[in-house]
Formats: C-alpha cells, structure tokens, sequence
C-alpha cells in the first residue's frame, strides 16, 4: 500500500513536534525513519496510527486521502503500530491477545482464530504456543505476536517503533527477514529507529527528522557521516571548561552491574571525583537512566560495589543515599518530581530537614521567596506546582535540592528551559562543583553535553564506553557512538580502557 | 479570585437546593407530606433539652471518626474498615472492663483502662488494615471490607459465647455493667461531658496536626503523590502505617464511648455506621478538618431529628440517612460540574 504524507503539521504548547513533513513512501518497500530523541518521529507515526491527530495536514493512501481519528480507524484502513512498549496484556493468553482487538461479534470464535494463528506464524517462521500467557514472552516474541495480530487485523502499512531495542539477536535476525518478507508480500513497513547500523542494513529508503523537520531522504549506499550529520547538525563551538578531575575521588563504581526486563549492562568502572561532572550520553532507554537510578540507590545492582572511600555503599537504599548527601533529580516532573496540589512553601518545606515537630510557615515562605529569587521562579510562595509552567516546574525542582550536596545525580536538568535558564542553571551547578560536588547528569542535547561535560559516558543498547574525557569528542563522533557505531567488538570495553585518575 | 470564591459559595447552595429538592421527591413518591416531615426531623432536634444532649452525645463518635478518616484521607487512603475498627475498640474497651469489674481500682480508673484499651484495639486493627495493604498489596478498600465482617463475627461470638448472659443464648448483648463504670452524667442529661472534652480534642487534635506539623505535610505529600514524596525523603509505607494506626485509634476511642457513655455494654451494633458517616462528612467538607465540627454536628443533628418520623408518621426513619447521602453525592457533583465550566485546564 502507498503511504503519502502531506505537509504534516503538530505542535505541542510551544513546540513544533511536526513542521510540514512531507512524504511519499511506495507499497512493499521498508522506509526507515531516523532521527534523534525529540526529534518528531514518534509523533508522525502516532499521527498515521491514528494516536494522536495532527493540526494540519493528509494523509493518503493509495492515493485516497483518509481520516485516521483513533487506532480503530487507522486498522480499518490498513494501518498497525508496534510501540516500543508492548501495548499487550500480560495476563492474557498469547491466543486471548490475538483476537481481542477484532471488532464485532458476541463469542470469540477461538477455534478459527487459532487456526489462522498458527498459519500466520508459520508462515514467519515464529514459534509461539498460542496457549502461553503473555507475561512469560521475551519482548522479542511479544513483538513476533503483535506483527501477527495486526496483519490478521487487516494492516496493509506496519511501523516499528525502535522494534531492535531490547530483543536478541536471533530474534533480530528473525525479526528483520519477517520485516523483509512483508515487504516482498506487498506491505509498506515503516522502520522507526536511532541505531544506523540497522537502518542501514535494512531499509530501501532513510528520511532523517530533526528538530520537527524532515532534513532529507537518502538510498543506499549509506554514508554514516552523512546520516549523523543529517540527525545532529553541525558541530558547535564548546566554551572553556574546568581542568576536570582534581585528583581526589569521591565515589567509585566498581565493576557495577544493574539490569531491567530488556536490558543487561556489567562491568561498569568509574570513579567519581570532587567537583567533576560527567556526562551520560546515549539514546533514551539505551541503559543511562537505570544506571543513574542504581547510583541513586533507587534502582537495585545486580553485581559489583559502589565506594564510598573505603566504605561499601552497594545495597543501601535510597533514603540512606540521600542522607548522606547524594540527590537524585527526575525528569518526570509532576509525576515523581513534584506533588500536585501542595504548593511551593510546602515544597520547600519538605525537601528541607526537619526541625521539631510542627512547622514555622513564616519561616518556610521567605525560604520559598528566596528560592523563588534565585531561580528566577515565575510564582509565588503559595502557587501549586501545578499551576507552573514546565520550565518554572523544573527550575523548582532544581531549588529543592539541598545544601550542601556531594554528589548531584540529574535527569535531564534543563529539559524544557530556554537558552538563558540553562546557563544560568548550568552557572549555578558549577559553583557547586567549585565547593566538590560531583555531578553525573543524563540529556539527550549533545551540545549540553560536550558544554557542560569533563568526562562522558556513552550508553548503547547495554553497553558503556569507558569514561570519555570530553576534549576528545566532537558532536560528530558522540553522534555516531550514540547510533551504535565505532564500538568496539570486545564486550568488556568499560573494564579496558578506563582512564586512570590522577593519584 | 473574588469572584471565584462567590461562583464557589453559589455552586455550594445550589447544591444544598437541589439535595433538598430531591429529598422533597421521594418523600412525594412515599406519599407523606414533605413539610411535615421536614418540620418533624427539626422538632426532633429541638423541641426539648433532652433532645439536644441526644444531639451532642451522636456528634462525640462522629467527630472521632470524622477526625480518622481526615488523616487517612490526607494519606490518601480509603479506610472503610473504620466500622471495624469501632468495633474493635467497643470489643477491647469491654474486655477492659470485665477484666478489671471486680478489682480494687477506682471506676474512673478502670474506665480510663478501658478507653486505653479502646484505642489500642482500634488501632491494632486499623494497623492489620495496613498491614495487608503495605504488605499483602491487598487494597484498604477491600481489605477494610472484610476485616469488618471479621469484626462483626468476633464480636457476636463473643457475644453469644464467652461473654454471654448467663443462660440466655441472644445475640442483643452483653450484661449491662454496673453505674460505677458508667462515665458520669450531670442529673437528668444522658450526655457524659467527658466524652464531649475527648470528642472536641480529637477535631482540634486532627486540625493541627494536618495544618501545622511535619507529619501532615508529608502525610498529604504522600496522599498526592507517594513517588514524588518518596523522592523527596518521606518514609512513605511507614506513612501510610501511621494514617491507619491513627484513625484506627480514633475510631477505637468511638468504640469505647459507645460503651462506656451510650450502651454500658456490647452490642452487635455498637458502631451504628457512625464510621461510614464519617467517610460521608470527611467527603462533604472536602476533607477540610476546620470544617470536621460543624458538619458533624449538622450530621448528628439529622440522625436524632429522623428518629422522630416513625413515630409520629409512620415513616421510616432512614429519611435522614437519604439526605445526609444525597446531599455529599450533590456537593461532589456539582463541585465536578463546577470544575469542569469555569476551570480551564
């Protein structure tokens, strides 16, 4: 089926996610779609899959313009999306999870479903039991039985979304002849993906979004200089930045191992030292969240030691890191960041230690008057954080943290902040590096990143580099790390090349 | 912001109105004169001194459950087990007290055990609540649900069997104590001024501790939002342990007025749903506990006054319970409505 997009057009509050993005993509080709975090992937294929509706814009479909309302609709007319998460129900059966989204019909009709279902996977060669409840599936056969479901459901155009995170490679093999034998049957696939090596291994055809736009459309060959350029930009100029690690090490990692449900990263060697800050790098959920949550205390390691000096932190939980002076910063402000409903006088007060019993409010709002001055929050004592914007909603955030601090762990400190607040932020955590905190940050701006860093750590797909000292990156070369390429074949990178710290 | 308080006020009559008018309705639909019997429910509130007292002695367990339910509310916590935990408290108060019957001490002593007891039976119970919640991840709405039949059971048994009047099998309680461990009345009026002091403490008590104190800011912090307040520092499952420990000890206190101020003894009923009450009065005032003493006593007030009807109407004499129900589904209701025409998000 013909896939044509016209002139698509979303915008979220101030943020163009989707500026005019045009595209024509012919039946029975594989059409990656490359682009960093942020970029407008996501949302264009919500918008064809009917989660979300552009402002503006058609979509056509085999030359006929439809209207795609919900993903109901966009099944009706031949459109499926594998999300990155698995949209399935775990404590279903993988049969119960095949027929529940047909329409129509009071008895589910188990029988011939079962019969289609086992054709199907035959014919891709998947080996599922149909009887197996879903939650003891990898997420690779997950994706196996949604690509099932959605061609049983009638799905002429199939997107991916970032389908080669957390699967094996089998199953990737797998996965990438199943994708090559839909497009030799006539379907369009949509390959939505950061990792360049499997775009390039796979796709007919690669437009890379950046920043909402469609910055171009290339065939194969690949040139991967290219295509990093195309995703990142040019390279920027960097400021001046500290000498880095003054010799004194505050925390050391060793040979630290921490795991989620698709994702296994070891061997992680590092030592913190005063006053430096580090930055972790890589595609969002390639491992760098988790690993700043197990520093946290939050996330539980699965092998190896956190140092403090000589003592063992390994284990503690999160209330005794935080004690002794470790703060952790999420990016999900109102979800786990901030309490909708109380307001920034009770913030304060509660991210402050305790003195006695009943609490001084006089004494708490002119400390939430002072915050609200130093961090130039648009608020006043007694507003809900709710009532904030995002970015004054983050500047929050970041003035709860305590004083004083030694070691800062931050998701994405200034997501949402215009070009003035970051620096006036990033102005801020340097002073505090000055008095020797150490700083370990999460972004996905390479720019904030190679400014703000001394050291960087790349995460890709559940591996780390060894801590990179930043005057050797360009945005160039930390693009092409973050997309997966230049790693080298050893797995236990992190263990070989570690930077000694000056003694 | 004037004007919103104003839009709010009239929202909040509106909805007064309307309960009344729906009230109105189904008295129609009974065939009983609606007037009569809104004449009779106040008559029954104030025609005599004696009334009065009945009013007040209904308001003490109404403002101690009112005021355990606003701490698990702020703790974002349904505790539905409240009636339990009344019965708990009812259960260990007697206990108390028949274990201490015929010892030395003096009988305000002894009642003053048995109001320890309360409390601690109360709480033991609200804390079981808890428990399942925090570590059998059983919902307290569910969990609460059958620790109150549980409660019930035990209590019948008790009851029936161990602590039955001798030679008679009945299930409408236990012998009635001997007056020295009444809690003492004034002559002539069935209201114990002790239990009203306890009553009115527990409503300043709940007032302060949720408005000026560490523990009710991060119990609120942990109501809105348990991960964010996590993240800030707050212990947030011992939190949740202390909301049930807490309201489980109000409710146990309940228990033992009603023992030892109301019944002098146990009955199957001795919690007469002033629990759930509480839920529907922390619900009406919008769990604003400034607000906790006056409501309740306009519940009280409803619950005396409806006692009136079968006798003088041949009513039934849930009339009162209809509009005390009607009137906390009207107020959320048109406080939704409200919320959704003037409050943009």
């Amino acid at each position: 089926m013909n896939v044509e997009l016209k002139d698509i057009h979303k915008t979220f509050g101030a943020v163009h996610a989707n500026a005019g993005i045009s595209m024509d993509i012919p039946g029975g080709t594989i059409q990656g779609i490359l682009g960093e975090n942020g970029a407008g992937k996501s949302t264009l294929m919500k918008i064809l899959s009917g989660f979300i509706r552009a402002d503006q814009g058609e979509i056509l479909l085999d030359g006929h313009p439809v209207s795609i309302h919900s993903p109901a609709d966009a099944i009706r007319n031949g459109v499926g999306m594998l999300h990155q998460d698995p949209l399935d129900f775990p404590p279903l059966r993988v049969i119960d999870n095949f027929i529940l989204g047909r329409s129509g019909g009071l008895l589910p009709g188990e029988g011939a479903a079962l019969q289609d279902f086992k054709k199907l996977a035959g014919q891709f060669g998947f080996s599922l039991d149909p009887q197996a409840y879903v939650d003891s599936l990898t997420v690779g056969e997950r994706q196996q039985l949604e690509i099932l479901r959605l061609i049983w459901l009638g799905a002429r155009v199939l997107i991916f979304d970032e389908p080669t995170t957390g699967i094996s490679a089998q199953q990737k093999v797998k996965l990438f002849a199943a994708l090559r034998l839909l497009a030799k049957q006539g379907m369009t696939v949509l390959f939505v993906s950061h990792k360049l090596e499997d775009v390039e291994g796979l796709c007919d055809s690669v437009v890379v979004l950046r920043q909402g736009y469609l910055v171009g459309s290339v065939k194969p060959p690949y040139d991967t200089h290219q295509l990093v350029e195309m995703m990142f930009g040019k390279e920027v100029t960097l400021g001046a930045r500290s000498a880095g690690c003054a010799g004194e090490v505050a925390f050391s990692l060793r040979n630290l191992a921490v795991e989620d449900y698709r994702l296994h990263i070891g061997e992680i060697n590092l030592d913190i030292c005063h006053g430096e800050v580090i930055g972790l790098a890589g595609m969002e959920g390639s491992g760098q969240a988790l690993f700043l949550r197990a520093v946290a205390g939050l996330v539980r390691t699965v092998g190896g030691q956190i140092l403090r000096g000589d003592r063992d932190l390994t284990g503690r939980n999160y209330h005794f890191y935080k004690r002794g002076g470790v703060a952790f910063l999420p990016a999900s402000r109102l979800e786990e960041g901030l309490v909708a409903g109380l307001n920034l006088t009770e913030h304060v007060i509660l991210a402050e230690e305790a003195t006695g019993f009943s609490i001084n409010w006089e004494k708490g709002r002119q400390l939430a008057q002072s915050r609200i001055t130093e961090f130039n929050i648009h608020g006043t004592p007694v507003n809900t954080v709710e009532s904030l914007s995002g970015g004054n909603q983050q500047r929050t955030l970041l003035a709860l943290m305590r004083v004083p601090l030694d070691l800062m762990l931050l998701e994405h400190p200034t997501r949402g902040l215009d070009i003035e607040s970051t620096i006036y932020i990033w102005n801020k955590l340097k002073e505090r590096c000055q008095q020797g905190t150490s700083i370990l940050f999460v972004s996905s701006d390479l720019d904030e990143i190679l400014q703000y860093s001394d050291r960087v750590l790349v995460f890709f797909s559940g591996r780390v580099t060894p801590p990179l000292d930043v005057s050797t990156l360009t945005t160039e070369k930390l693009g092409e790390l973050i997309g997966g390429m230049g790693w080298p074949e050893s797995k236990n990178e992190a263990s070989v090349h570690e930077r000694k710290p000056v003694a | 912001m004037k004007e919103n308080q104003w839009l709010k006020i009239g929202f909040q009559l509106a909805a007064i109105v309307l309960a009344l008018l729906f009230t109105t309705l189904v008295l129609l639909m009974a065939g009983a004169s609606p007037l009569q019997a809104y004449l009779n429910v106040l008559e029954g509130i104030f025609s005599s001194t004696a009334d009065i007292t009945n009013v007040l002695a209904a308001w003490i367990p109404l403002l101690l459950t009112t005021s355990g339910v606003l701490i698990t509310f702020a703790a974002g916590l349904w505790n539905i087990g409240i009636e339990g935990q009344i019965m708990l408290g009812a259960v260990f108060t007697t206990g108390a007290l028949r274990l201490l019957e015929n010892s030395s001490l003096v009988g305000g002593w002894i009642i003053l055990l048995g109001f320890l007891a309360g409390l601690l039976g109360g709480a033991l119970w609200g804390a079981l609540a808890g428990v399942l919640k925090t570590f059998g991840g059983v919902n307290e709405i569910f969990g609460g649900l059958g620790l109150n039949f549980v409660a019930t059971a035990f209590a019948l048994y008790l009851i029936i069997g161990p602590w039955g009047r001798p030679g008679i099998a009945s299930t409408s309680g236990t012998l009635l104590f001997p007056t020295r461990l009444w809690l003492p009345t004034p002559t002539n009026v069935a209201l114990s001024p002790w239990a009203l002091v306890v009553g009115i403490l527990s409503a300043v008590l709940v007032y302060f501790l949720l408005r000026g104190t560490y523990f009710g800011l991060r119990l609120k912090a942990v109501g809105k939002n348990m991960r964010a307040a996590f993240l800030l520092g707050v212990p947030t499952w011992q939190y949740s342990m202390y909301a049930f420990l807490l309201c489980g000890a109000f409710a146990g206190l309940a228990g033992a007025v009603q023992v030892t101020a109301v019944y002098h003894r146990l009955i199957p009923t001795i919690s007469s749903g002033y629990g759930f009450l509480g839920l529907l009065v922390a619900m009406l005032i919008n769990y604003q506990a400034i607000w906790a003493a006056p409501i309740a006593l306009f519940y009280a007030a409803l619950n005396i006054g409806g006692i009136q009807l079968p006798i003088v109407m041949k009513m039934d004499s849930s009339l009162s319970g209809v509009l005390q129900g009607i009137l906390v589904l009207f107020v959320l209701m048109v406080e939704g409505a409200r919320q959704r025409l003037f409050e943009k998000r």
